[in-house]
């Protein structure tokens, strides 16, 4: 049994831990083989689809980034307009009411001025009536004072 | 099975043996390519699994993937730079995959149940050749980096800040692609001996503290080695503002 370190000290005639050898140049053609495998297997393949990812990524980021961009455009454009919608039917509604007051008071105006006239004309009437009547009585009565005053006359 | 009657009974332990394989005139040490090739194996059918059928909403197994792969353009991008990751992510990537799945393989795999006629299957990472072989690509990595985008006035990076750093920077060519393979390799085949070591004294319960210690520390020099790679070769290509 021989120690290992007898063949690590190079005491060998064959092997020991420092023994280069043809493994050398072949293990390098085979490492290089192996990149160039890999590469066509691994590396490329992987790494287009890699960055396709990416690139799609970014550009779906950049599309939906519009997006939101256009979409809050929008909102203000929309939220202005309802804005000024409100504020049209605002001003329609106190339109409106002023227009339903004045409305209201020139009829009530007219209402009262139609129902002072004919209160007139019915005063005039009223006044020409009495004064009629009072005319009436006031000849009735002088008629009757002369009857009783002949009729007194023709007594005596 | 172990006799527990011996004074060291590490001395079991079979470091430093390999199982040789002939071709032609050239040796190679046939349990790393073995274990390499599970380690490929695992990440090959990780890979087809999970990427058969890619879809925008990811399920399964293409989720650990699209993960993975943004970990490791993470990596990439940070030390490469946005210029030019691109092109060596598939090299970093590899690294960090293969260097992490070589580790954790080792660290998780029950190697011992298949028995060789010498040596012993563990991380191919464990082995001194795979680490060399994965720094020096390293190494033309960012040489080729550098060359091809910077043509010869990749050199000029020698004498910046200034020449005084010429031999400085040309003896870091050779450190680099040193402490890439041994700092892989010591850890890793220190890891393995240790819990190897504590499993043979204590069989039971006490080697576990050291072997989470030890996929933590397998997690870490794979990330370290692909961060370095990816360090080195954003170096390369880095142009200074004149």
């Amino acid at each position: 049994m021989t120690s290992w370190f007898l063949f690590a000290a190079a005491g060998a005639p064959e092997g020991g831990l420092f023994d280069l050898d043809a493994t050398l140049p072949l293990m390098a053609i085979q490492v290089v083989v192996l990149t160039f495998i890999l590469n066509a297997l691994f590396f490329r393949p992987v790494g287009r689809n890699v960055e396709a990812r990416e690139s799609f990524l970014a550009t779906t980021r950049t599309d939906a980034k519009q997006k939101v961009l256009q979409a809050q455009r929008l909102e203000a454009d929309l939220s202005n307009q309802l804005k000024e919608a409100r504020q049209k039917a605002q001003s329609l509604v106190v339109d409106a009411e002023e227009e339903m007051d004045k409305l209201y008071r020139a009829a009530l105006a007219s209402a009262q001025a139609e129902a002072n006239a004919s209160r007139e004309v019915a005063r005039r009437e009223i006044d020409r009536e009495r004064k009629q009547a009072l005319g009436q009585l006031k000849a009735d009565a002088e008629l009757l004072g002369d009857q009783i005053v002949q009729r007194l006359l023709a007594a005596t | 099975m172990v006799p527990l009657s011996f004074p060291l009974p590490f001395a079991e332990l079979e470091v430093g043996r390999h199982l040789y394989w002939q071709i032609g005139g050239l040796k190679i040490h046939g349990q790393v390519f073995l274990s390499s090739w599970l380690v490929i194996g695992a990440l090959l059918a990780l890979v087809v699994a999970g990427t058969r059928k890619l879809e925008r909403d990811p399920r399964g197994a293409q989720n650990l993937l699209e993960f993975l792969w943004e970990y490791l353009r993470d990596i990439a991008r940070e030390y490469i730079g946005e210029k030019a990751y691109r092109d060596w992510l598939p090299f970093i990537g590899t690294l960090f995959l293969f260097i992490f799945v070589s580790n954790w393989g080792g660290a998780l795999v029950p190697w011992k149940l298949i028995h060789l006629p010498s040596g012993e299957l563990g991380a191919p990472t464990a082995d001194i050749n795979t680490t060399i072989a994965l720094a020096l690509l390293v190494s033309l990595a960012y040489f080729y980096a550098g060359l091809s985008r910077k043509g010869f006035r990749y050199f000029e990076y020698y004498v910046e800040p200034t020449p005084i750093m010429l031999p400085f920077k040309i003896v870091e060519d050779f450190t680099k692609p040193l402490s890439l393979s041994f700092r892989l390799f010591g850890n890793i085949l220190a890891d393995e001996l240790v819990v190897a070591v504590l499993a043979f004294l204590v069989p039971l319960i006490v080697p576990l503290p050291v072997m989470f210690l030890g996929l933590f520390t397998s997690a870490i020099q794979a990330l370290i080695f692909a961060t370095l790679a990816a360090y080195y070769i954003g170096e390369a290509v880095h142009e200074e503002a004149h």
